[in-house]
């Protein structure tokens, strides 16, 4: 017996996880025999799959399904299996280690297989009870024991870990809430459309995700009770009987450091799985190769059967690790990522989102490769992408088609909408199916995507089928079928302003990553063109409830000032109607002194603009400017610029009217709308028009009888003079005239046209046929002006001012001097 | 290919969440502003704050994908090679720029 093992070579495996065992396995199959083997494992199981671990929390698998050494295979092996004690010490001159137990083992052949240890956040409350990382089954066992429905639990970490964690505890009956530090989730899986996608799918689950956010404490009854909340940096305070700590892991490396092995931040290992002692070997998630540590198991398959050849000295294989792909483990959530899918340098992308199936995919290449893949919501073709991946071979025709997945690859999609079957359904809205679009075509001669949807009302309601539809038409009319030729918003779309509008309301979009989603759009987050409009257009859907997005906003909108040649910004105040007073001219003449404004001139708007400001003065400029109760002229802006006056009946010899006083009115009620266009409105006191109303948007001119009121004026390079829309009596008719005809403008006219070729385009009788001929419409559009504005009308500076950032964006974040 | 890469020297700057997805913060330095942009997937890329075209603050324009539009003209600049897009032609100097544990570090040094 002592002759026999004395014969054999000892192999020590410390770690009784995924990779060790892994490993032996492809030792057992090379030589079998060759060695005496020991394995020291701190956890009292036998080895498992560890990726289980989440089915095994959601209750989709027992313990027992989980195992995958069982006790009778290390028995069956001759394995001695030592379970419950970790190796405290490794002594490389006696070749042995030493469990924390007493158990001593000698080796010729040492692997560490250690795996990680879950990183915890040194924050105050960490140690209370109920604060648990989620890596082996005794913490699956701590959660069971808390979980029970209605109980609360807060996750820390949006990654894979933690939301795998959060779905098992929503499963179980929880209230689950994540915590995440990044704006979006899974930020190292996913890019930001997918990212976006799935925090949807989550939050209709009932899960309540937090993003950007930061955590502060675990707090609960004194210094070493239960935890009870979860504060976080901004103040919100979350109940909690449960927190999960899932931000990231750390390769164990403490053994290793200690017995004097080279170590960085795991144990340092070479081609072969060698440490730097020739007779240890190091495998998994302890290791560092090449500057990399690894978190999935494909790449530790890889590191084992490299390891077993060293070990067993059958061959001389070097590890040299390929692209892994991740899947989210969560029922009903599909999802898949793999390589460089964030692109970079000299890649590009292509991108295909089927809006109705919320899937979105993106194909990132370099020159004729596919170097990375995001799947979310359908992975079926995820395993065909990552062979092309892997293999890196050229794609040369295929690359037109991939997108489509491999059953298309190669046919196109008028191809595979023909083979449909006649009761398939194309609208899903409204349920038409395919056979009923085809016949009614034929049967009344339909030839536009508009006449299908009044008769059938196929793709009348989401639009998000209109594509197929399109393609019907096509396909019944043949070369006959000529579609209309809605121009696309800009290279990022196929679809034009109008239809965007009309989806945008229809299907209730209300972000701009929605709309994109919705619609298809080619790029990942849109271009200069149009960011800005969705935005403007989200403004106007859901006044009060859309967040405006600043970063969507062009230079002089975001900084409520124009930008001027060379970088400074011009200020323009208010002056309600072209009046001033003697306390407001001081403000200005004193922040003029004080700022060094190099020019102030009088604007062909009645007004006063302050040339040369620097981007940096510009907060204390306004801060002054607000204290004298100025505000801003939002002479920057896509939005109501001015109301020109002039001095009317209160004065001039030939005044019928109180022109000023109407349009200091008309300005109070509509300063801070904003419009696809810049919009200016003028009051002249009588038809002489001394304040040029009849070049302006809305103008208005008094008369005898009471007031005139003209649209779609401009001056510019191309003038065009106002078109009498009617006549009204009163000054309240006016302001409803006005109001309703800009809450028109606002809600139909394109981004970046004015209202002199939008009414061009849509023709004077349709305006009047709203505005003046029926009522009804009119106070509709009128109440809807009113409710937009209660929500636009704050001065930008008075938010900026009172802002938490302290006006960060005016200022470098550093400065290297 | 990259003719000097001189990566020595980092600074730190400041914090990722300073700056804005899809926007830019400048950091002033003896050789004139650097603007320093975030993408959507949170990738940061640094480029001397000057448009090839006419010296437009290219911090203040519209971040899409890797480029920026400049507020003055319109031209977009490549933010990972600053070379001008399309049919303008112009080129703004790069830096290398990371994140390490949240806080981003601006190499000194310009890659030429
Ligand atoms: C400051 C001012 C000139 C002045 O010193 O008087 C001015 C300055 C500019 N105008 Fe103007 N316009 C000014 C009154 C006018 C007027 C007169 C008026 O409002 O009664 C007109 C003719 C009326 C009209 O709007 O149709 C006018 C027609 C234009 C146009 C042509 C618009 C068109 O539809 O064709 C542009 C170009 C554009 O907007 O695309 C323009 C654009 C500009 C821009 C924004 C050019 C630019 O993009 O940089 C200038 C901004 C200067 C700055 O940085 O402040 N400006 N501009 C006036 C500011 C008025 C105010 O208080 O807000
Ligand atoms: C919940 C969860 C879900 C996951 N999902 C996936 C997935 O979907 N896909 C994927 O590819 N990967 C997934 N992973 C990661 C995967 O499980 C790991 O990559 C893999 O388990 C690593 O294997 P390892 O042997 O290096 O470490 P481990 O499996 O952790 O094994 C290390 C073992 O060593 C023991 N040990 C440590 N120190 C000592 C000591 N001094 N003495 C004795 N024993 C010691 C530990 O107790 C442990 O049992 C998931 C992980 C978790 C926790
Ligand atoms: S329009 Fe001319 S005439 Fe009429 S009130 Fe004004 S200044 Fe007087
Ligand atoms: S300065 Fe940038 S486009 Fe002109």
């Amino acid at each position: 017996m002592n002759m026999m093992s004395s014969a054999r070579k000892k192999l020590v495996v410390v770690g009784n996880g995924m990779a060790g065992m892994r490993t032996v396995e492809e030792i057992l199959q090379r030589a079998p025999g060759m060695f005496d083997i020991t394995v020291f494992g701190a956890e009292p199981q036998p080895n498992y799959d560890r990726i289980m671990l989440s089915p095994l929390l959601a209750g989709d698998k027992s313990f027992e399904q989980i195992v995958i050494n069982s006790l009778a295979w290390y028995q069956a092996n001759n394995i001695k299996l030592i379970t419950g004690e970790a190796v405290q010490d490794i002594n490389r001159y006696s070749r042995t280690v030493t469990g924390e137990h007493g158990s001593v083992s000698r080796y010729d052949i040492l692997l560490l297989a250690t795996g990680s240890n879950p990183f915890v956040l040194p924050l105050p409350g960490v140690t209370r009870p109920g604060v648990m990382t989620f890596r082996s089954v005794a913490d699956v066992e701590q959660m069971l024991s808390i979980a029970a429905p209605g109980k609360n639990a807060v996750i820390i970490g949006g990654g894979l870990l933690g939301l795998e964690a959060a779905h098992g505890l929503n499963l179980r009956g929880m209230s689950v809430s994540v915590v995440h530090l990044m704006p979006t989730l899974m930020e190292r899986q996913l890019d930001a459309s997918a990212a976006h996608l799935l925090e949807r799918k989550l939050g209709a689950r009932g899960m309540n995700i937090y993003i950007s956010a930061n955590t502060e404490s675990f707090d609960g009854a004194g210094d070493n009770g239960h935890v009870q909340s979860v504060t976080l940096k901004d103040g919100q305070c979350l109940k909690a009987d449960l927190v999960v700590m899932a931000v990231g892991i750390r390769p164990n490396a403490t053994l290793a450091k200690a017995c004097g092995l080279a170590t960085d931040r795991g144990v340092l290992v070479d081609d072969t799985m060698r440490t730097s002692d020739p007779d240890i070997f190091a495998i998994g998630e302890c290791i560092e190769h090449n500057k990399q540590c690894y978190g999935l198991v494909a790449p530790i398959w890889d590191m084992a059967k490299v390891a077993a050849d060293h070990i067993c000295g059958v061959a001389q294989p070097v590890f040299s690790p390929v692209a892994a792909g991740t899947r989210l483990k969560v029922s009903g959530i599909e999802m898949f990522s793999a390589g460089a899918f964030m692109g970079d340098k000299s890649t590009e992308d292509i991108v295909l989102r089927d809006a109705a199936r919320g899937v979105y995919k993106r194909l990132v290449l370099r020159e004729d490769r596919l170097v990375g893949v995001v799947c979310f919501g359908d992975t079926r073709d995820a395993g065909w992408y990552f062979e092309l991946l892997k293999n890196g071979d050229s794609l040369g025709t295929l690359r037109d088609t991939m997108i489509f997945g491999p059953a298309t690859a190669t046919g196109d999609p008028d191809t595979a909408l023909a083979a449909l079957a006649d009761s398939a359904e194309i609208c899903g809205c409204n349920g038409i199916k395919k056979a009923t679009i085809c016949n009614a075509i034929a049967e009344h001669g339909l030839t536009t995507i508009e006449d299908v949807r009044t008769r059938t009302k196929a793709s009348a309601s989401c639009g998000s089928c209109t594509g197929l539809v399109e393609g019907l038409l096509k396909l019944s009319l043949g070369a006959d079928y000529a579609p209309e030729a809605a121009k696309p918003m800009c290279k990022c779309t196929l679809h034009g302003h109008d239809e965007v509008r009309r989806r945008i309301k229809n299907a209730a979009l209300k972000t701009i990553p929605a709309i994109m989603q919705a619609m298809q759009w080619l790029t990942p987050n849109g271009c200069a063109s149009c960011r800005p409009a969705l935005n403007f257009y989200l403004l106007v859907a859901w006044p009060g409830e859309y967040v405006d997005d600043a970063q969507s906003r062009l230079v002089n909108e975001r900084m409520h000032a124009n930008i001027q040649k060379d970088g400074t910004y011009s200020v323009v105040p208010r002056m309600w109607g072209g009046t001033t007073s003697a306390q407001e001219l001081r403000a200005i003449a004193d922040v003029v002194d004080k700022f060094s404004i190099p020019a102030v001139k009088v604007t062909g708007g009645q007004r006063i603009d302050m040339l040369g400001v620097k981007k940096e003065d510009l907060r204390a400029v306004w801060q002054d400017l607000n204290a004298a109760g100025l505000v801003s002229g939002h002479a920057y802006g896509k939005a109501l610029r001015t109301v020109k006056t002039c001095v009317g009946s209160e004065w001039c010899r030939f005044g019928v009217q109180d022109s000023t006083a109407l349009g200091v009115a008309l300005e109070k009620a509509t300063w801070g709308s904003w419009h696809p266009h810049k919009v200016k409105l003028a009051v002249s006191g009588c038809p002489r028009n001394c304040a040029e109303a009849t070049i302006k948007d809305f103008g208005v001119v008094a008369t005898d009888a009471g007031w005139d009121l003209h649209v779609g004026g401009n001056g510019g390079i191309k003038v065009r003079a106002t078109e009498l829309l009617c006549k009204v009596m009163t000054e309240q008719d006016v302001m409803e005239y006005a109001c309703a005809f800009l809450q028109l403008y606002r809600m139909e006219a394109r981004y970046l046209e004015r209202t002199a070729p939008w009414i061009e385009r849509v023709g004077l009788k349709y305006v009047q046929e709203r505005i003046v001929d029926n009522a009804e419409i009119r106070t509709a559009l009128f109440a809807d002006f009113l409710y937009a504005q209660k929500f636009a009308q704050t001065d930008p500076w008075a938010e900026e001012a009172s802002d938490k950032t302290l006006g960060r964006k005016f200022n470098a974040i550093a400065e290297l001097v | 290919m990259d003719g000097m890469r001189v990566v020595e020297n980092f600074d730190d700057i400041g914090a990722l969440e300073d700056i804005p997805r899809l926007g830019a913060r400048t950091v002033t330095t003896t050789l004139g502003d650097v603007a320093v942009f975030r993408t959507a997937d949170d990738t940061l890329y640094a480029l001397r704050d000057q448009c090839p075209h006419k010296a437009g603050p290219l911090s203040q324009g519209i971040v899409h994908g890797d480029s920026v539009t400049c507020p003055l003209h319109g031209w977009v600049i490549s933010l990972q090679t600053g070379h001008a897009m399309g049919l303008d032609k112009g080129c703004t100097p790069r830096f290398t720029v990371k994140v390490e544990n949240g806080r981003i570090l601006l190499a000194s040094g310009v890659i030429a």
